[in-house]
């Protein structure tokens, strides 16, 4: 029995902040009592002075290195930073060496992550055989052995009429399917997105329409098979009015958004800075503005770290060259504390999109400030400030486009089922 | 005074160096009509020319200029040799640090590899060409070559042709020529011109007698042949019918409007081969030879910045 005394309770499903003590009990929330109680049940008393206590983070879209490239992230060190960047729950990519696109590959995975990970790890598996394109990987076999989404993670399904039989099957079978929402011809080769600061630097480039194509062809599909359909991220203003549209609709769609195309634009970039290179690449202003609007409002669903580590190798190269992605589980909080300072969204706000959304979709129980909810919690200090700087990070990899940066936020504890892991 | 340790691209020069760059330069074509051409400038000094990008000419014009300012120069052909082998680009920038160049002269074909490595390499560096993105002595040589048959840097109209899209010398003379205070227009086929293009303060247009209206300078850049066929343009007669430079859309321009060039010129496509060769409107030999001028005045300017630096280095 764990007692978290005087913490300013986050809970975003009635969308309040509240003085309160928590009650832990066989790893799950027992009771919620209102501040003015001062007699705990028995065992460990902690005061949280008054800091925030929500329900961990839920993040979609983490990749690991293993299998593969364990040199740039392995299941300890992607713990360790899950842990410490209040992180409970990791849902992750299939986009490893080889993919994970058999039951016996997602079953070594699992396996890893059971001995390495004190948080929470649920994979997405391989929509297609080799993250191909061509052809279905074995979507029950994969559900079984724990497959709790289906994605091809950045690669999107070329062929229309693949990936409406891919969603048929997926409906019959009751699978998530995840998508990448970026036309591939149009986005092939591109670094940056088009307009005059590409083409001041130089760079290849891709129009934001590249998504919205993408986008409305997905959900067409959607309409054609009835499927449960999530896309990844959707990072501007036109993709926007359609995914809207779909969801008037009442079609089965969510959306999400990475923290980085919610906190920089395609000025950070400058001299061919590559720790700025991510996919879809970061975006004008007005567009970094929509997004940050439409999770406020909840048109965007889910907020991701799409934590992506890359070595410093592979990103010591000209812009064109070098990797994709950015690391994000322990950058995600302080990251987003900074649209709640700028009064873009309150806390319950934020954690509907980062706890109780994500949960949500996967259908877990996690996400809620509830009694009876596993005891998923962070305590964090939405204030203190701190130069943020990549070297402290406890990813294998330290490319973290916030390096030097002036953040606020820090995470003060984690627990995953009623124990402290951070 | 020009104080920079390298030359990566003309968007960090000021006005006032643009003019130090192009009075030393004036001084040099001067020098280059002499018998003698030789001269010490640069003695002592090794000059390492690495080319990751097929280039004669410009090769060439740096090899030249190195060697009458008394430099030891070498060339590096990057395409043949160790990227093959899978080295990177850091990985050559430490080998050649350890080998002590005082100069460094690099073309890559991606924007942005020049600073890249600049940053990893304790000489001056001098950007040949990187990628879609600069090639500052291509700009500075063209503006030489203006200001000395124009009489001035300042309040002409300058129009810009072709392929506007893949040129690093469109971006290097449009960073300049702005910044000198000309009128620039872009003109060439949209599928030729990149996006947000007329946000960075020039005049875009796909007609060229608009285009040509009036220019005191007519620059025609080169079409690669790779784009003609059908992706870009729907054929090279189409593109030399409506974009390709002839008397009768030179005739827009003002009486005494110069053409230029930046070579390699396809005859027939963008330029007409007799308007090239006409002596009373074409300068784009002068613009070779201004070329060697510009690129002395630059490695004299490093030099002397790299010495500064270093005797700073050594007094503390």
């Amino acid at each position: 029995m764990l007692t978290l005394t005087n913490a300013r309770i986050i809970d975003p499903e009635a969308g309040t902040e509240k003085l309160r003590s928590v009650v832990i009990k066989d790893g799950r929330i027992d009771q919620i009592l209102a501040n003015e109680i001062k007699t705990f049940p028995a065992g460990k008393v902690i005061d949280c002075g008054g800091k925030c206590l929500a329900p961990g983070i839920v993040d979609i879209g983490v990749k690991i290195g293993e299998p593969g490239e364990r040199h740039k992230e392995s299941f300890r060190t992607a713990g360790l930073a899950a842990a410490a960047g209040g992180v409970t729950t990791m849902v992750t990519r299939p986009d490893t060496t080889p993919a994970i696109d058999t039951p016996e590959i997602l079953d070594f995975f699992r396996r890893r992550a059971a001995d390495e990970v004190a948080v929470n790890v649920l994979p997405m598996a391989a929509l297609t055989k080799g993250r191909g394109g061509k052809e279905m990987a074995e979507i029950g076999f994969l559900q079984d052995a724990g497959a709790v989404a289906f994605s091809d993670a950045d690669r999107p399904i070329e062929n229309a009429k693949t990936l409406q039989r891919i969603l048929t099957y997926a409906n019959a079978s009751g699978a998530l399917v995840i998508g990448h929402v970026q036309e591939p011809v149009l986005s092939k080769g591109a670094a940056v997105t088009s307009g005059a600061f590409a083409t001041k630097q130089g760079l290849p480039a891709v129009s934001p329409m590249a998504e919205r194509i993408q986008l409305e062809r997905d959900l067409a599909l959607v309409e054609m098979t009835g499927a449960k359909y999530h896309a990844d991220q959707i990072t501007c203003a036109s993709a926007l009015t359609v995914l809207e549209r779909a969801k008037k609709a009442g079609l089965n769609v969510t959306a999400g958004v990475s923290i980085h195309h919610l906190t920089l634009n395609e000025f950070d970039v400058e001299d061919y800075r590559t720790f700025f290179k991510v996919k879809p690449p970061l975006r004008a202003e007005d567009d970094r503005l929509a997004v940050v609007h439409a999770v406020a409002n909840g048109l965007i669903d889910i907020i991701s770290s799409m934590h992506t580590p890359q070595d410093e190798e592979s990103k010591r190269l000209p812009y064109e060259e070098a990797a994709s992605g950015a690391v994000g589980l322990q950058t995600m909080l302080p990251a987003l504390m900074q649209l709640v300072h700028g009064g873009h969204m309150d806390l319950p706000t934020l954690f509907r999109a980062i706890s109780l959304n994500p949960a949500k979709l996967l259908g877990l129980e996690a996400g809620r400030m509830a009694e009876g909810a596993p005891a998923d919690l962070i305590l964090f200090d939405p204030d203190a400030p701190f130069v943020m700087d990549r070297f402290e990070l406890l990813s294998k990899s330290k490319n973290a486009p916030f390096d030097g940066r002036r953040m606020q936020g820090k995470v003060l504890k984690t627990f995953v089922a009623g124990e402290q892991v951070f | 005074m020009f104080t920079q340790r390298h030359l990566l691209g003309i968007e960090s020069l000021s006005q006032q160096d643009i003019t130090e760059i192009l009075d030393l330069a004036e001084h040099y074509a001067q020098h280059n009509l002499k018998q003698n051409k030789h001269l010490d400038v640069l003695a002592g000094l090794t000059q390492i020319n690495m080319f990751f990008e097929n280039s004669t000419r410009t090769q060439a014009s740096f090899e030249i200029a190195g060697k009458r300012l008394g430099a030891d120069v070498m060339n590096m052909s990057m395409q043949a040799s160790s990227i093959k082998k899978g080295e990177t680009l850091i990985d050559t920038a430490l080998t050649l640090n350890a080998m002590h160049p005082d100069l460094l002269v690099v073309r890559h074909p991606h924007s942005g590899a020049v600073k890249l490595l600049a940053e990893k390499v304790n000489c001056a560096v001098m950007n040949a060409g990187d990628g879609r993105h600069e090639h500052p002595t291509q700009a500075l040589l063209d503006a030489l070559t203006i200001r000395r048959s124009k009489g001035r840097l300042h309040r002409l109209i300058i129009a810009i042709c072709g392929d506007i899209a893949h040129s690093r010398v469109a971006r290097s003379n449009m960073f300049l020529l702005g910044k000198m205070e000309n009128r620039v227009r872009l003109v060439g086929p949209k599928t030729l011109m990149p996006a947000g293009v007329d946000k960075l303060g020039v005049e875009v247009t796909d007609n060229m007698a608009e285009g040509l209206k009036d220019a005191d300078v007519v620059m025609m850049l080169r079409l690669q042949k790779e784009r003609m066929d059908g992706a870009f343009i729907p054929s090279e007669r189409e593109y030399y019918h409506r974009w390709g430079l002839d008397e009768a859309k030179l005739a827009n321009a003002k009486p005494d409007a110069i053409v230029m060039h930046p070579g390699p010129m396809n005859r027939g496509v963008e330029i007409d081969g007799i308007l090239a060769d006409d002596i009373n409107r074409s300068v784009i030999q002068e613009q070779v030879e201004m070329g060697v001028a510009v690129r002395m005045a630059v490695m004299e300017l490093l030099a002397r910045n790299l010495r500064k630096s270093k005797e700073e280095g050594a007094s503390c």
